[in-house]
Order: C-alpha cells, then structure tokens, then sequence
C-alpha cells in the first residue's frame, strides 16, 4: 500500500448536489479521498449513489458545489472550470471507469488486444510491438489467456468481459478509478475471483478508487472507508468495519440487518 | 509516565432503531491503563462487553461517551473520536487485533493472508512469507495447507493463520479477543510463549481469555468488566 500519512487528498467533494428538473439526484454531498484509499459508496437502487459517481466523475454536470482533483503536477483543479479537452484526456490518462456492463466500456467490435491497445494509443504510444506488448501482459495480469488477444469481446463470457474492462482502464496506470457495481450481474463464484483480483491490483497499484455498491460484501472486501446514501444524501459515513458492525444510522441498521447470511 | 493505553470514563450502548430504537445498554465508566510489557486481561461473564471494549479500543465499535487515548507516533490519538483515517493510521504502525474468528479472502492462500499486514508495512514479499511460514511452522499448522485459502480449514487451523496474521507485525499494541478458544493443549502453549515473548518486547497487551491456565499463564493483571455493567435501562 502506497498509502501515506500526510499526502494532501485527491480529490475534494464540497456540498455537492445534482437535481433532475425538480428531483433530488444527489444533495450536499462532501468527502475527500485520499491516495491509495478505496471509499464505497453504499445505498440501495435511487439512493444517488451512480449520481454521486457520474458528476464526481465529470460526465454529468452538477447542479452545485465544487469537485476538486490533484492534478499530477500537483495542483488542485476545479473540475467544472475545465475544457472539454481536458476532461478528455483526465479521462483517457489518470482516470478508470469500470462500469457495470463490460459492453458499455468495451468496444465490442474490436479484438480483446486492441481494446486495451487503444486506450495506450490515445495517450500517444505508437510503437505497435510495444503496444501489444504491454496489452499482452495486461490480459495477462487479468487472467485472460493469451490465445485470446486476437478474440473480440463478443465471444467472452461475462466474467472475462468484465476482466477486460478492468485490463483497459489500468493500462495507462490511471491515479484514480470510478467502478460502479463491478461485479453486478456476475456469478457468486465469478465475482469472488474478480473481487480477489480487484482488490491485489488496487494494492499492488496504489491506486485510488470509488466503488459504488448496493453489496456490503463487497465493499468489505474492498473499502476501507464507507458512505451510505439515502434519497440522495450521505446519512453515514465512516471505517467501513465500523459502519458495517456497529451501524448508527437507522437505515443502515436495516442494510446491516437485510444481509442474508449463508 | 504516559500510559500506552489509557481508557477514561468510556460507555458504549446500542440503540436499536428497528426496535423502536430500545436502547442496551453495555458498559459505563470504563477506566483502566496499560503499560507496555503488560498484559491486561478483560473477565467476567459473556455479555459483560468484554469484546465490545475491545471493539471501541480498535474503532470498530463506536464510543458513546469517554477517552481512548492510544500513544501513537510520538503523541496521543483519542479512538473515541479519531477521523477514519487516522484511525488506518493507527492500525497501521500501532495497534494489532487477534479477532476470534478469521475473516477468509476468497482465493488467497493462508501464507498469505498472515503476510499481508507485513506486505503491506513495507516488508518484501519473500521475506514476509518466509517469517509467515516460520511461525506457521511453530504453530503446527501443517506445511499443505499454506497455499490453500483458509475458508475451508477447521477452526483451529483458521484461528492460527489469524494469530500469525496478528502476531507477525511489531505493534506497540495488542489486543486479543479468545486467540486460544479453539486451539488443542499444545498450541495454546506455543500461544502462551508468543504472548510471553511480546511482554519481553515491550508490547502492551489487553485480551479476553476464557481459559484459566492461558489466562493465569499471562496475566499481569484481570479486570472485572461485571463492574462497569450498567443498570439496564431501556429507552
């Protein structure tokens, strides 16, 4: 773990708030993330949680508050104050964005290789060797075997679909990275191997990273720190251990208590 | 002198808000101090909050009212009030935590589980294993079930991984909440050594232990947590 005592955060979350037309997307939300810090963010179907994602993320544009990002120069830039252009290429170079569906961050109709191949050649890599080089050795580190570099993604099973994703957002060794619910939608047995190798990129990386959940197991697994939501606001936050086994708040009594136990 | 661990006027209730939010009570006016060196030892019956007090010290539970004050880095940090991440700081460089049960990582092997508070310290991977794989040994856990992952082990083979994952690390602080519970004669000695072995080393120590001969055997000190019940009184 990268982690360290005095590093300024991240990223700063100040009183942020998105409203659809009259209806509360997300509310005065405020946190900092710190590096190497895994935060999940908790809360059942329309509580604001992918909301929260998407506008701290920069693809939607919230409706008040500030987003601030530690460039890697080391300046703290507002997020709203930015180009198109810039937020393109944050997103291309230091950012991930692991979405639930593999099919929205994949390109379907290229090879497995070029999907990861891609994203190091939107950030300027033009020697094709080295490129499938480096996406050879991602597929790798992903578990997806190396006979299946030139497969597209349409023959993939779900779990190595969303394997892949993983592969071609952390290509270019992103700072920080989004992931809403990646293992939604997985096999029990196939989100567990996903979940194990999430979490030993995460430290052998150093990365930073905010996962949106509605599955507590797996933001155990993976969080250090935790924010339930509820209607759109933060109701609870802290250690994910301690909001987990001594919840406070009465509607994360009730998440706490719903988990069925095996 | 500064005690390592000095806990003042703690309490800790749960309020239960889909129970009409009744509260129960567990523990008022907590205050007891260790020294590095010392063992403490929680006693009294089950329910008494033996392991909850050991929860607040580790910031796993939440404090209702009182001091933790925990030394730290040259200074004092408060777990009764500490920020989440000062609390990982903490855990980090001061403060170990033997829990009762092991909380198995689908898929990673039992050597590495232990070594993974090591790993993450900064000790090289190989080394890591090979000090892991040195006190398995010690702890008689047999050499074939390093690679597996725990979650299929019984529970004696899980509860060692847990004390070398414990154990390993040199924290200034150590809690222990029943390492012996179900361990076999033999084992519960080599624990009973450790233990003896980090009061050498400066360690300060506070455990719950239900066996008298463990307890006997590393106690400096047993403190009747019945004294801090408080009357129950339902909200």
């Amino acid at each position: 773990m990268t982690m360290q005592d005095n590093d300024p955060p991240l990223m700063r979350v100040s009183k942020l708030s998105h409203m659809y037309g009259d209806r509360i997307g997300c509310r005065d939300v405020s946190f900092d993330l710190y590096p190497g810090e895994v935060l999940a963010v908790v809360g059942e179907s329309g509580s604001g949680k992918t909301t929260l994602l998407n506008c701290v993320s920069a693809r939607l544009q919230s409706s008040a508050g500030t987003i601030s990002y530690r460039m890697r120069d080391g300046r703290m830039q507002d997020l709203n104050a930015l180009s198109e252009a810039e937020r393109r290429f944050l997103m291309r170079t230091d950012w991930g964005f692991v979405h639930q569906n593999p099919a929205d961050g994949l390109r379907m109709n290229v090879s497995a290789g070029a999907n990861v191949g891609e994203r190091l050649m939107a950030v300027g890599q033009r020697h094709y060797g080295r490129i499938r080089e480096t996406a050879d050795d991602w597929l790798g580190r992903v578990e997806i075997g190396h006979d299946r570099i030139d497969d597209r993604p349409g023959t993939f099973s779900g779990g190595m679909r969303q394997r892949l994703q993983i592969a071609r957002n952390l290509v270019t060794g992103p700072r920080l990275v989004f992931m809403d619910e990646p293992t939604g939608g997985l096999d029990v047995s196939v989100q567990a191997r996903l979940l194990d190798l999430l979490r030993g990129l995460v430290d052998d990386l150093g990365l930073s990273a905010i996962v949106v959940t509605h599955d507590l197991a797996v933001a155990r697994l993976l969080s250090q720190r935790m924010m339930v939501m509820k209607d759109g606001q933060v109701i609870e936050t802290g250690l994910t251990d301690r909001v987990l086994d001594d919840p406070q708040a009465p509607y994360t009594q009730l998440l706490v208590s719903s988990i069925l136990q095996v | 002198m500064t005690k390592r661990l000095l806990l003042t006027g703690v309490s800790k209730s749960f309020t239960l808000h889909l129970r009409d939010g009744v509260t129960l009570p567990v523990v008022a006016g907590v205050s007891f101090g260790i020294d590095g060196g010392e063992c403490v030892v929680l006693g009294g019956q089950s329910g008494a909050g033996k392991s909850s007090i050991l929860k607040m010290v580790y910031g796993n539970y939440g404090v209702g009212a009182g001091q933790i004050l925990i030394s730290h880095d040259g200074g004092q940090v408060d777990m009764a009030c500490a920020a989440a991440r000062q609390v990982m700081q903490v855990r980090r460089r001061t403060l170990g935590y033997v829990s009762q049960f092991l909380r198995a990582i689908p898929r990673v092997a039992a050597i590495d589980v232990a070594a993974e508070p090591l790993v993450q310290a900064g000790v090289a991977v190989a080394t890591a294993r090979d000090r892991t794989a040195d006190l398995f040994t010690r702890l008689n856990l047999p050499e074939r079930l390093w690679s597996l992952p725990p979650a299929t082990f019984s529970g004696g083979e899980q509860q060692r991984v847990n004390i070398a994952r414990g154990f390993l690390p040199d924290l200034p602080v150590l809690l222990l909440d029943e390492p012996t519970a179900s361990l076999d004669a033999r084992n519960r000695q080599v624990v009973i050594d450790m233990i003896a072995e980090k009061k050498a080393n400066g360690t300060a120590l506070l455990g719950i232990f239900h066996d008298a001969d463990v307890r006997d055997a590393v106690a400096d000190r047993v403190i009747d947590v019945s004294r801090f019940a408080c009357a129950a009184v339902a909200a």
